[in-house]
């Protein structure tokens, strides 16, 4: 390269590069001409056809919102509907006297001080050529008493709009969930043509997750107003095309029935159509009202809501993270006899206490002095904690944790609702990852029996529920079932199903076992089994709140209520058919058997007597 | 270096100047950045609702920019070119480390995290593109020869495809253009350039085959605005109307009511020349572009000055980059470009673009006041 700058000519190459200089300022003015030219354009000559249109008086481009869609329960119960309401607002560039106003507005339709205040505010923040809301949502009364002195107020007038509402109130609000007024982050994110003209949004639920398809596509008109900005003259009109209705695998009848049998308890009930994994019942108690955050909440009622230390606004079903307990246990079984940990008939001796090898620490049963020689079936049906502790050394944390995995235990479950839990299902990684510790046996005896660092949410467990009744068939569970819109109707989130490889005789040996918790003199849930004309599996459980110490006893009547366990329950029916599947939880319900069960017992009974006269 | 020093002390008569010279700045260019710079202040604070947060906040960015480029004029040239390689591939390097972040995450990602403040790579490249080319073109004789042609267009084609693929079109165009820069004042022939326009115009449609949708509906809307009048064509419909209404004289300071009316979106980045046009008329505008075009031909002239063959590439380019930066985003918002996201040089609200086109001129001046280098 060095003799390369022998045969440079310095002369010539500035001389080129002088050239080049002013060429590029040619061409760079000539470029400049070209945009005054444009300009010259759009302010000389077109300065009084754009002037005029940003004028007043002009050609204005409207947005035409579209109407929201509908939502119904599976037999077109109406769960989210839209109503007309009407405000009365203000545009104060056209007002003279704005006290003066006010005043009599507030003497004409008995406006509240605080609504006044409250208009004043968001006035000052809105440019004043800007309409805004004196009153919200006006009365028959109001409305009759403005519409005749209405000429005494320009400026001033009633718009109509259709508001949001849910007429089941605080029974399905975690399901269906709510629109709000679009806050500021969601609009950088939003499609700002789609939503110019909107002022609602999903916020929460079916609401939130289905939001594209509810909303619709906006329309526009060109209109010509006058200074008023009174409507002249349309133009041109693009219709809106209105939001999908939605028709949920929900059943509200059932849904009630599931809501009113928690009672006062706190929890969650699931239930889900074993067949399609379509969600049936998707209870979070407490509940709360969706209705008053479509027009705005009040900051107290808010403030009120997020306070309660039931957490009505907590959706347990969804996110509600619970040691699962004995619940776990068929799921156990089930990997016991597929793994030759076990066999169905092989009896294990229960003392009432397990000892690991070489250590001190006795791990409990529930029942002191123990169930004696048990098989599975019996393990199952009394629940016996030391048959299932022995197992779980035999089996080990890896095969546990392998075989939960494909019945969903800590992974989400794909319904389609926003901000699911993932659950966790503990495992050495999982251990070394995150508390930089080893993982010990004990914890893979306590995860046997579902306590320790095992965590489930309502719906992970209906889930798994569901795939065990399937023969290992595991559908994700939806609660959109039918999208109807004005181009026909499509169908909600494509169910993948896959199937967990079990043998049919295990599964077979794991119900056997759970029919006898109901039907069995023996069993825990025997409460059920009254009147029965079809079989129920089911398998109650028990989760701590509180930690027990070694030699301590656990009395529910001596120890706070919000210690107390939570009772589990997990069951379907019926067992030769098997078509729907419950879960519940009552927080610090005590026991399984007494307080879950039953609830189950009532959704099952309800859903199986609809289904047999169909 | 003394020695020029007391050279340029005889030619400076007044205090400042001798001062300013001793700072290494070039006085004219720095009289204009600083001009257009308070005209930004006063046009942003219309622009952004007369919001006094978002005019502090632009005045301590103007401020490290203006830092910035005081520091890089009294960097020697030399070292811009002995580092002209390191400093292109760490660009380069940092542009696929933002891709794979990207594809990590989800969506566009455009910049490092660096913990206090976010970097954009493809600001950095802006700068060092123009310098690795001018590096690998100085070191032969003018004009290039098509071996080197093709080595600079695959040089060029390069951070262009990355930051392309971010997707970032405006900023992958003003990287292109500023290679092309270099190739133009390098003094590639007029047939070569020609025929590179001819095949362009023949790779248009293959170019379209491989365009993001969002792309096409921008080039789209470009061609007919009125198609999409709530959405894509908005920008362009709106602004049009911003300007033309401003006529002559324009509605004086304060008066645009198009922005006001929030009719006028982007009106403190992007679009801010719409405001400006309906608040300051025809006049403001020539008054606007003058003031630009004083800057483009001080360091057309800057760069007519100097003495070595990467100098001069560098500072032409960068002059003209800085034009490419003008015409491209007032084209866009006067409705004779497509909408790509460019700003305003040294008027729109933001902080990364301004700190890259003073680092420019920092460059620019380092060049002018080290003139003894070779």
């Amino acid at each position: 390269m060095p003799n390369m700058y022998a045969i440079k000519d310095h002369s010539l190459e500035k001389h080129l590069f002088i050239n080049r200089i002013v060429a590029a300022f040619i061409v760079i003015s000539l470029l400049t001409t070209g945009l005054i030219a444009r300009l010259i354009y759009l302010q000389i000559v077109g300065h009084e056809h754009y002037s005029s249109l940003a004028k007043d008086n002009s050609i204005k481009i409207v947005p035409l919102v579209p109407t929201r869609g509908m939502i119904y329960d599976r037999h077109g119960k109406v769960l989210a509907e839209n109503t007309t309401s009407y405000s009365l607002e203000i545009i104060p560039e056209q007002v003279t006297n704005m006290d003066d106003t006010l005043q009599r507005l507030q003497t004409l339709l008995d406006v509240s001080n605080e609504e006044i205040e409250q208009y004043q505010k968001a006035r000052k923040r809105q440019k004043r050529f800007v309409s805004s809301p004196l009153l919200i949502s006006m009365n028959d009364d109001q409305l009759a008493k403005f519409a005749v002195a209405r000429p005494y107020f320009p400026g001033v007038d009633i718009h109509r709009q259709l508001v949001r509402h849910y007429p089941y109130g605080d029974l399905a609000a975690h399901v269906v969930g709510y629109v709000g007024r679009i806050n500021e982050a969601e609009m950088k994110d939003l499609p700002i043509a789609e939503y110019r003209g909107s002022t609602h949004i999903g916020k929460l639920g079916i609401e939130s997750s289905y939001e594209s398809d509810l909303h619709g596509k906006t329309g526009y008109a060109e209109i010509e107003t006058n200074v008023q900005a009174r409507l002249l003259n349309t133009l041109n009109e693009v219709n809106p095309q209105p939001g999908s209705n939605l028709y949920l695998s929900l059943d509200i009848d059932l849904q009630k029935t599931a809501y009113d049998a928690l009672g006062s308890f706190n929890g969650a009930v699931v239930a889900i159509d074993i067949k399609t994994g379509g969600v049936l019942v998707f209870v979070s108690r407490p509940g709360f009202d969706p209705n008053p955050f479509v027009v705005g909440i009040s900051n107290d009622d808010y403030e009120a809501l997020q306070s309660n230390e039931n957490q009505p606004l907590y959706n347990r079903a969804l996110r509600g993270l619970y040691p699962p307990g004995s619940t776990v246990k068929p799921f156990v079984a089930l990997a016991g006899l597929e793994y030759d940990a076990i066999t169905a008939d092989q009896k294990l001796f229960c003392p009432g206490y397990y000892q690991l090898p070489g250590v001190t620490h006795k791990y409990r049963d529930w029942k002191k002095g123990g169930h004696g020689a048990v098989d599975m079936n019996q393990a199952i049906t009394e629940s016996c904690d030391v048959y299932f502790y022995r197992l779980a050394a035999t089996l080990g944390i890896d095969n546990m944790v392998s075989f939960m995995q494909k019945f969903g235990f800590g992974e989400k479950t794909g319904i389609d609702l926003v901000g699911e839990k993932t659950g966790l299902l503990p495992s050495r990684e999982w251990k070394r990852e995150k508390k930089n510790q080893a993982w010990y046996p004990g914890e893979t005896l306590i995860t046997g029996i579902g306590q320790g660092y095992l965590q489930v949410t309502p719906i992970q467990l209906a889930k798994a529920t569901a795939a065990l009744a399937n023969q290992g068939k595991v559908n994700t569970p939806y609660l959109v079932d039918k999208i109807v819109s004005s181009h026909g109707t499509g169908s909600g989130p494509v169910s993948n199903s896959y199937n967990v490889p079990v043998k049919t005789e295990n599964v077979n040996s794991v119900i056997a076992g759970m029919v006898n918790v109901v039907h069995s003199a023996r069993g825990t849930a025997k409460v059920l089994n009254r009147n029965l004309n079809y079989q129920i599996a089911g398998k109650t459980g028990t989760a701590q709140v509180l930690g027990i110490k070694q030699n301590a006893k656990y009395d529910e009547n001596s120890i706070d209520f919000k210690y107390r366990d939570h009772a589990l329950f997990m069951s379907f029916a019926p067992v030769d058919d098997p078509k729907i599947a419950v879960v519940v939880i009552a927080e610090n319900g005590g026991h399984g058997g007494s307080v879950a069960a039953p609830i189950a017992g009532q959704v099952i009974k309800q859903y199986l007597e609809e289904h047999h006269e169909n | 270096m003394k020695t020029e020093t007391r050279h340029e002390q005889f030619e400076a008569p007044s205090v400042l100047g001798t001062f300013l010279r001793r700072l290494h700045i070039d006085i004219p260019l720095f009289i204009g950045l600083v001009l257009t710079s308070m005209l930004s202040l006063v046009i942003l604070y219309s622009a952004g609702s007369q919001d006094l947060d978002v005019l502090i906040r632009q005045i301590g960015r103007v401020g490290l920019a203006f830092i910035l480029m005081i520091i890089l004029a009294h960097v020697d040239p030399y070292q811009f070119k002995r580092y002209a390689t390191i400093l292109f591939g760490i660009g380069i390097i940092l542009l696929i480390a933002v891709l794979i972040m990207g594809q990590i995450g989800k969506g566009a990602q455009r910049w490092l995290e660096l913990g206090f403040f976010r970097f954009q790579p493809s600001e950095m490249i802006k700068i060092t593109t123009p310098m690795m080319i001018s590096w690998y073109l100085a070191e032969y004789s003018m004009p290039p020869k098509a071996k080197q042609l093709l080595v600079a267009v695959i040089l060029i084609i390069i951070p262009t495809l990355l930051i392309a693929k971010q997707p970032d079109l405006g900023t992958a165009l003003l990287v292109a253009s500023s290679g092309a820069g270099v190739l133009f004042f390098a003094g590639l022939s007029w047939w070569i350039m020609g025929g590179i326009v001819a095949l362009l115009a023949a790779l248009t449609p293959i170019i379209w085959h491989f365009m993001h949708g969002y792309q096409r509906d921008r080039v789209l809307t470009f061609l007919n605005p009125e198609a999409d009048p709530l959405g894509r064509g908005y920008h362009i419909i709106q602004s049009k109307i911003a300007i033309g209404s401003g006529g002559v004289y324009g509605k004086g300071w304060l008066g645009s009511t198009q922005s006001e009316l929030d009719f006028l979106p982007e009106s403190s980045t992007d679009f801010i020349f719409a405001v400006f046009a309906e608040e300051f008329g025809l006049l403001g505008c020539l008054g606007l572009l003058t003031l630009y075009l004083l800057i483009i031909a001080r360091c057309l002239y800057i760069a007519s000055q100097t003495q070595d063959a990467f100098s001069r590439l560098l500072a032409s380019s960068l002059a003209f980059t800085f034009f490419v930066y003008v015409f491209v985003n007032i084209g866009m918002v006067i409705g004779v470009l497509p909408v790509v996201g460019v700003p305003l040089p040294l008027i729109s609200y933001g902080g990364t673009s301004i700190v890259t086109l003073l680092a420019g001129f920092g460059i620019l001046m380092s060049i002018h006041t080290h003139k003894k280098f070779r």
